[in-house]
């Protein structure tokens, strides 16, 4: 019975967000800490390092880590204020059960009670649907242990070949891409070589605000003489002195790189020894782009031409690049054609896998890379192995102790499993580090989703909006709480330290999730006794895959403030640039440096297709959605930390002014939007600095103020990622 | 190795993240010292962030009838002392750059040190340390030359008939000289900035 115990309204009461601020010993300037912990943020990719200052089992406060190369003491304000997730009245302290009679909808369990019921909950469910009736949902916030364990724990615990995890929504449409143009996907190269770039391009990505600390690599290219290109249909603070900005129309990405490749054609601004040498496929895309002529590309995306011509111009023509693209590109019902496309012109270019010439996706998550490696993916195992090889899965199986025919097969993606939770074919669900009735786009569908589960548990440490659905909810860790490994944007893996314990009943997730084996009786493999036997069995389950961690060891982390995967041998230092001339890589194995028998990049032909949900007379406007730099995707813990929240309080709507005036909309004024799928009233940000067609409403708060009340569950057919950056939706003033 | 402060307005992304971490510096744990205000929001995402520029000669003091603000030795105007300060705000109006705040709960006014414990342990102050835009910069005048070649530092500002100079640098594009407005280009005709955004829509 997965309905809300209690209304909305009391559950917010009881359970928050409240705020957390600055009080007490973390107030007191006199007040010394007992030790500092060199770890890293707990929020975003880019895993800056930070220093947190400890006393008395709580961090209160944070020194900025100069000796952590990536960011060198930078940090965002979530970055700056991150500590205020601990000590929060909001934690959870013990295991809670659903209770519509209590106030606030749940009562405290005994911890080892709690495990018992899931355990039971989940025989049950099994025994009388069969294995695949119980799900999991994972994350990509998780450290790699956890992520290689959630995966490792679907399918050898609970015997089920539903798992998937919120890095579905994040960039699984760059990582396709990237398979299919190199057969690796991992950021090209690492950030320095943003430094010396003659041309930066930065395609839908709100750097500023969503990875600030990569502004200063942009800001100084441009000291070095670099020039700026921004693709995205918001002026944002990136964008603000770009040298070309093209203010695409949302969903129309695709038109733009065919075009800006048809223009380096026809100039022949190729490299045509390294696309002869070193890729196929270029004649059917240069044919493909035949028709995307600059007038019929201005026409599509609505960009003026000449600024087209001046982009293909500055990219052409340069010796040196760094191509980068986010989620503006990504969250499309043809996110995977959208990435291929800036491929595409990369290739075309020659400019890859040499110092300064560039390609990467930037991550969004803390974990966004790692947490796509090692197997909590619904056709992955680790190791970045597929879960339908068969030679793959007989050594993954060899690892675990199991016979391959008794690892599942491939699951579906999150949004998939939310529809056959509503189909009535998966019935019970634990889920830990998402929050799917947030982040998933169609809201309402999503809720009626979950209350048909018969039985949800969730690991969390803050009951998240999707908590407050769950039978039970387990006490889980916070970040500084455990340590471990992520993978940062460059492909960097970093070491997570601890810094305090777990307050209460509180417990690491591992041990959560190995609880919960041994109570079902099913230990085998579940008897990991800490992060590291966990990684230790990783390295060995990665070995030989493309993304190969049998070299990294913790100390090495330390050593060299990180290692770059691939990592194949304790005495390999790490691969900081993939697809260097003369690498060897275990597909090609010396063929060429790409990630394919005959070591060949490939060239993809991107074809067009307008969004799911284009505009219409009913609905005429686009909506689209991100982020803001004090919040952090489904808010769970950001809207929980005090000063981030006096930063940017409320969403707002972003519409133009042409647009505002149309419909009588003053800044300020109460606005109401509605797609097809709901609606949402919020005051208006009257700004020039969008798309007159189009309006932004940033996605990080739940209920009545959720952008993704709105948003399309319209998906990519190759990566599943949903198109949160376009739907149609109707305006007026409320 | 004489390490100065340096301001890049033009590089300012916005995020706050120098209000937030003045915040949590040692001596002033929960007030920030920094001002970061949007130019004008409704026409563009320009942001600049202000710290104190350090003043030679600091209105500020040259104003305080209770002789409560002092300069350092090396240069760095300090808050007010809170045993001398009478909460006038007089520094707060007379300020040219706007720095000084008025701490009305605590009947003192409160303005940036420069972080004067961490830069007299030889550490950043907390804003130059975490900026992820480079807006706020602390360190040589060799390091900023080598790294900002496109930027040259100034320090000297004109209001009205008063000049200052400052310990602060500001960073403003190479050869473009020190402008000064004559408020009266603002006023009979149109201004030279974008305007009303709205007005021609």
């Amino acid at each position: 019975m997965a309905t809300l115990p209690v209304s909305q309204d009391v559950l917010i009461d009881v359970w928050g967000p409240h705020l957390n601020r600055m009080e007490g010993m973390r107030a007191d300037t006199g007040a010394e800490p007992d030790r500092i912990v060199p770890t890293h943020c707990c929020f975003c990719g880019q895993q800056c390092g930070i220093n947190l200052k400890v006393k008395d089992n709580l961090v209160i406060g944070f020194e900025p880590r100069y000796d952590f190369p990536f960011n060198k003491g930078m940090l965002c304000p979530k970055g700056v204020k991150r500590y205020l997730q601990g000590g929060h009245p909001d934690r959870l302290t013990t295991a809670l059960q659903r209770d519509p009679g209590a106030e606030g909808g749940f009562t405290p369990m005994a911890y080892d009670a709690a495990i018992a019921r899931v355990a039971s909950e989940i025989e049950r469910i099994q025994s009388k649907y069969g294995l695949n009736a119980f799900g999991v949902l994972s994350g990509a916030s998780l450290t790699t242990e956890k992520a290689y364990l959630m995966g490792k724990f679907a399918r050898v615990c609970l015997k089920t070949k539903y798992i998937d995890y919120n890095g579905r929504l994040c960039m699984v449409s760059a990582g396709a891409a990237n398979k299919k143009a190199f057969g690796i996907d991992r950021s090209a190269n690492p950030w320095d070589d943003i430094l010396n770039a003659e041309v930066v391009l930065v395609a839908g990505s709100n750097t500023a605000e969503c990875s600030p600390i990569t502004t200063n690599y942009i800001w100084q290219a441009r000291e070095n003489g670099g020039k700026l290109i921004v693709v995205d249909p918001r002026i944002t603070p990136i964008a603000r002195t770009a040298d070309i900005f093209l203010p695409v129309k949302p969903g129309r990405d695709v038109a733009l790189f065919n075009g800006l490749l048809h223009l380096m054609i026809e100039n022949n601004w190729l490299d045509h020894a390294f696309i002869e040498q070193n890729t196929v496929g270029f004649e059917a895309v240069a044919e493909h782009v035949r028709h995307w002529t600059p007038k019929q590309t201005a026409e599509v995306t609505g960009i003026a031409e000449k600024s087209i011509r001046a982009a293909a111009e500055l990219w052409g023509r340069a010796k040196t690049s760094f191509l980068m693209h986010a989620r503006g590109i990504e969250h499309h019902s043809h996110g995977v054609e959208n990435c291929l496309s800036t491929i595409n012109i990369v290739l075309a270019s020659g400019r890859i896998g040499k110092p300064y010439c560039a390609y990467g996706t930037v991550v969004g998550q803390g974990n966004g890379q790692g947490g796509r490696e090692h197997g909590q993916k619904a056709d992955q195992l680790p190791g970045w192995r597929d879960i339908m090889n068969p030679a793959h899965r007989e050594y993954i199986a060899g690892v675990w102790g199991i016979r391959p025919e008794d690892l599942p097969e491939a699951g579906v993606d999150c949004y998939e499993m939310m529809r056959r939770i509503d189909a009535g074919e998966i019935k019970g669900l634990l889920s830990i580090c998402f929050n799917p009735k947030v982040s998933l786009p169609d809201n309402a569908f999503v809720t009626r989703a979950l209350e048909k589960l018969e039985f949800f548990t969730v690991i969390d440490f803050f009951l998240s909006e999707t908590a407050q659905h769950a039978d039970v909810v387990l006490p889980g860790s916070l970040h500084e709480e455990d340590e471990g490994v992520v993978c940062q944007v460059e492909g960097r893996v970093i070491k997570i330290n601890k810094a305090v314990d777990p307050p209460g009943d509180a417990k690491q997730d591992w041990r959560v999730i190995q609880d919960i084996a041994r109570a079902l009786g099913r230990t085998h493999g579940f008897t990991f006794d800490s992060p590291r036997a966990i990684f230790n069995e990783l390295r060995v389950a990665s070995k030989g895959g493309v993304a190969d961690y049998y070299g990294i060891t913790y100390e090495k982390i330390e050593a060299q403030n990180g290692v770059f995967w691939p990592c194949p041998s304790e005495d390999h230092p790490g691969t900081p640039r993939l697809f260097e001339a003369g690498s060897w890589n275990p597909v090609a194995k010396g063929a060429g440096p790409f990630y394919f028998p005959d070591g060949r990049a490939r060239f993809n032909v991107a074809a067009y297709r307008p969004p799911a949900e284009d505009v219409d007379e009913d609905y005429p406007v686009i909506l689209t959605t991100g982020r803001v730099v004090s919040q952090f995707l489904s808010g769970t813990q950001t809207r929980r930390i005090g000063p981030l929240v006096d930063q940017y309080p409320e969403p707002r709507v972003e519409i133009h002014p042409r647009l505002a005036q149309k419909y009588g909309i003053a800044d300020g004024d109460w606005t109401t939007v509605i797609s097809r799928r709901g609606d949402i009233t919020l005051r208006a940000q009257v700004v020039t600095t969008i798309r007159p067609d189009t309006v932004f409403i940033p996605y990080h708060w739940a209920g009545r103020k959720a952008a993704n009340q709105l948003t399309i569950a319209a998906q990519d057919p190759v990566s599943k990622i949903p198109e949160y950056k376009v739907c149609a939706v109707r305006v007026h003033k409320a | 190795m004489n390490m100065e402060f340096f301001l890049d307005p033009n590089r300012c992304i916005g995020c706050q993240s120098c209000v937030a971490a003045c915040s949590e510096c040692d001596t002033h744990r929960g007030h920030s010292m920094i001002h970061l205000e949007y130019v004008a929001r409704p026409i563009s995402v320009q942001t600049v962030p202000v710290v104190c520029m350090h003043c030679d000669s600091p209105t500020c003091a040259e104003v305080c009838p209770a002789d409560a603000i002092k300069r350092t030795g090396d240069g760095v105007v300090q808050t007010a002392r809170k045993p001398r300060c009478i909460a006038c705000n007089n520094c707060v109006l007379a300020c040219p750059f706007g720095v000084p705040k008025m701490q009305a709960e605590l009947s003192l006014m409160m303005k940036c040190d420069m972080c004067y414990d961490r830069t007299s342990a030889g550490l950043k102050p907390m804003c130059a340390s975490v900026c992820p835009s480079g807006a706020l910069y602390f360190g040589t005048r060799d390091e900023i030359e080598r790294l900002r070649p496109r930027s040259e530092p100034i320090n000297t500002f004109q209001f009205g008939q008063q000049t200052i100079t400052t310990k602060v640098h500001m960073m403003v594009p190479r050869g473009a000289g020190v402008q000064h407005l004559d408020v009266l280009s603002a006023m009979d005709d149109e201004p030279a900035g974008p305007g009303d955004p709205f007005e021609n829509l």
